[in-house]
């Protein structure tokens, strides 16, 4: 049996409690994501997708329902160990790259071994260099991000989330905002580090041909997974 | 990068870093308010210095003098009083009971730098037909001259004194027509008279003063005042000036002897010394304010900037803790960069003021007093009112939710 690097139980989250605007956002939601498999996250807008991502992701809680990682339940850590769980198992690429602007194309991708360790080092610089070799980006590594273009922007945002060598790494629409053959380029690229590294992802699209190349597709519509 | 750095300091100065205009913008708002307290403190350090030196180099700071003489009312028993009119006593010259007793107790304070008994009291100048009444000031010298520096305020011949010498002010040499050399008589109490020569005329930097004062040796002044081997005060500095008036009341207490402290004799001029700091210190108080509040609007837009940032931060595993050192760490930096730049500013606007504004005479106004603590103590503080300031949009940004901060 496949590790499993993810898992829901019958997660559920609800905004405004007790409020007149309460919403039901995700509804008994089970799910699993194997060590090592690329899964695609699909559905309309509106239907739960990255609030799912944001939970599955660490950066928000289910209101009921059991999130493990790794096989460790999170419900009940605190927050230090939630952000340092996220930190050393989870790697995100967002839609709009978010780099940030103030450093270097090599620097955001030392940013998050930074966080971690506290103080740069050789290793971290070598480290984050043999990553942007992996990603086809090292000519142009100590570029400030926001001089380069979408694609290598977005090659630099997988990057760093690859920085800390991360079991999954959630992509929340990688490819939304790039041309066809960007998306596919940055798509090959995620496909292709899930292959030789084995890392898990989690990837959010609306992109259909890009969905089917995928492992896996989930399909959530109105908070519910359909397929 | 510098490998020397923590992750927060990196990502503290990389974002004012590139918020250069804001940065700059701010800095140098901080740079003229640290630059104002620099310029102030100097300034009122200086002319404050030079008022005290002024005081304390003509007077001491504690003189001891003997206790009132007041009537005893004659009493047939207990309450009883044979008069009910009970007339003020005039106050005739004696001496200090026990004066080298208590000259020594005083000695033996560690606080006192100087102790010198003085006969003072009232004469008669004459030179030919002018005569002119005087006041008379015995002193022994070698310590007097430790109190009042008098070799200071000497304008002609020196302030060498035998028991045949008298130093004169210049305007009771202007009315005797007295030069140095020149003698003088002098009738005391008890038609005692001496004859004595000017070896020394001063300018106290007061017309009455100078009509008046007169120094002569300490045995001359107890032959002209009747008062063999006595003396009327015993004059002290001290090595704080500011303590004169609680170590007064203490000698007061522990001796029979009056002492007053040169703060009760000059109460008007402490009270303007006293003025002088309050609104120094209240100056500084809305200057570090208008620089806390500067700081902190800056953080504050700051951080609703960098949200995004935050919030990727936070998702890369970023604990609250840095996010919070992060922001605390740009207040600190720029309190910090605006004070040297301030210390710099204030420096050179006192040089300025100094060399462009001169007294009638073209001496200086106020003496350059530049103290290397001036500088830390200003520096420390704009650097601490940088972190405090900073705390509310330091949180703000710890506090804030990494799922809103990313969508912006």
């Amino acid at each position: 049996m496949a590790e499993q690097v993810l898992r829901l139980e019958h997660v559920c989250k609800i905004y405004n409690i007790g409020l007149p605007a309460q919403t039901e956002v995700l509804h008994d939601i089970d799910m699993t994501l194997d060590k090592g498999q690329f899964l695609a996250l699909t559905g309309p807008s509106g239907s739960g997708k990255s609030t799912l991502l944001n939970i599955i992701g660490l950066l928000d809680r289910p209101t009921t329902g059991r999130l493990f990682i790794k096989g460790q339940e999170t419900g009940r850590m605190g927050d230090a160990e939630i952000t340092q769980l996220r930190g050393h198992t989870i790697g995100f690429v967002f839609q709009d790259h978010h780099l940030i602007s103030a450093f270097t194309a090599l620097e955001n991708v030392m940013m998050p071994m930074l966080v971690a360790s506290g103080f740069p080092s050789r290793r971290i610089a070598e480290r984050a260099h043999e990553i942007m070799v992996l990603v086809g980006l090292e000519k142009v590594e100590n570029n400030l991000a926001m001089n380069m273009s979408g694609g290598q922007q977005q090659r630099v945002a997988i990057a760093r989330a690859l920085a800390m060598a991360p079991d999954l790494v959630l992509a929340d629409e990688p490819t939304g905002n790039l041309d066809t053959k960007s998306a596919d380029s940055v798509f090959e690229l995620m496909r292709q580090i899930n292959r030789d590294s084995g890392t898990s992802f989690l990837m959010v699209t609306h992109n259909l041909d890009l969905a089917k190349r995928c492992d896996r597709i989930i399909d959530v519509v109105d908070g519910r997974i359909t397929a | 990068m510098n490998r020397l750095l923590p992750f927060e300091w990196i990502a503290a100065v990389r974002f004012l870093r590139e918020g250069f205009m804001q940065t700059l913008f701010i800095i140098t708002g901080i740079a003229i308010g640290v630059g104002v307290i620099v310029f102030m403190s100097a300034l009122l350090t200086g002319l404050q210095a030079n008022f005290v030196k002024r005081v304390l180099t003509s007077q001491p700071q504690i003189q001891l003098v003997p206790p009132d003489q007041v009537a005893r009312p004659q009493r047939q028993q207990t309450g009883v009083m044979e008069d009910a009119v009970i007339q003020r006593p005039s106050q005739r010259v004696i001496s200090i009971d026990q004066w080298p007793k208590i000259r020594d107790r005083m000695l033996a304070i560690p606080e006192v730098t100087a102790v010198s008994p003085t006969m003072a009291g009232s004469a008669l100048a004459i030179r030919g037909a002018a005569s002119r009444a005087i006041s008379v000031s015995g002193i022994d010298p070698a310590t007097y001259y430790k109190i009042v520096r008098v070799p200071d305020y000497i304008i002609a011949g020196d302030a060498r004194l035998t028991n045949d010498d008298i130093i004169v002010g210049t305007e009771l040499a202007k009315d005797l027509g007295a030069a140095i050399g020149d003698k003088l008589n002098v009738q005391g109490v008890k038609n005692a008279s001496v004859t004595l020569k000017i070896t020394g005329v001063i300018d106290l930097g007061n017309k009455s003063a100078n009509e008046r004062q007169t120094y002569v040796a300490l045995r001359t002044a107890q032959s002209l005042m009747g008062v063999a081997g006595g003396v009327t005060t015993i004059d002290m500095t001290l090595d704080d000036i500011y303590n004169a008036e609680i170590l007064a009341t203490q000698i007061q207490r522990s001796n029979y002897v009056e002492a007053d402290s040169w703060i009760a004799t000059n109460a008007q001029f402490f009270t303007a010394v006293h003025a002088q700091q309050t609104s120094n210190d209240m100056i500084r108080l809305f200057v570090a304010l208008s620089v806390a509040f500067g700081i902190a609007a800056v953080l504050v837009v700051s951080v609703i900037q960098r949200s995004k940032d935050i919030g990727i931060l936070r998702a890369m595993g970023s604990s609250r803790g840095q996010v919070l050192r992060i922001f605390l760490l740009q207040g600190g930096v720029l309190g910090f960069a605006g004070a040297l730049c301030g210390c710099a500013l204030g420096t050179a606007g006192l040089y300025w003021w100094h060399a462009a504004v001169r007294q009638a005479d073209g001496t200086e106004l106020f003496p350059l007093i530049l103290t290397a603590s001036l500088f830390v103590y200003t520096t420390l503080l704009a650097t601490v009112t940088g972190l405090l300031a900073a705390m509310a949009p330091a949180l703000r940004a710890a506090r804030l939710d990494p799922v809103v901060a990313i969508r912006g």
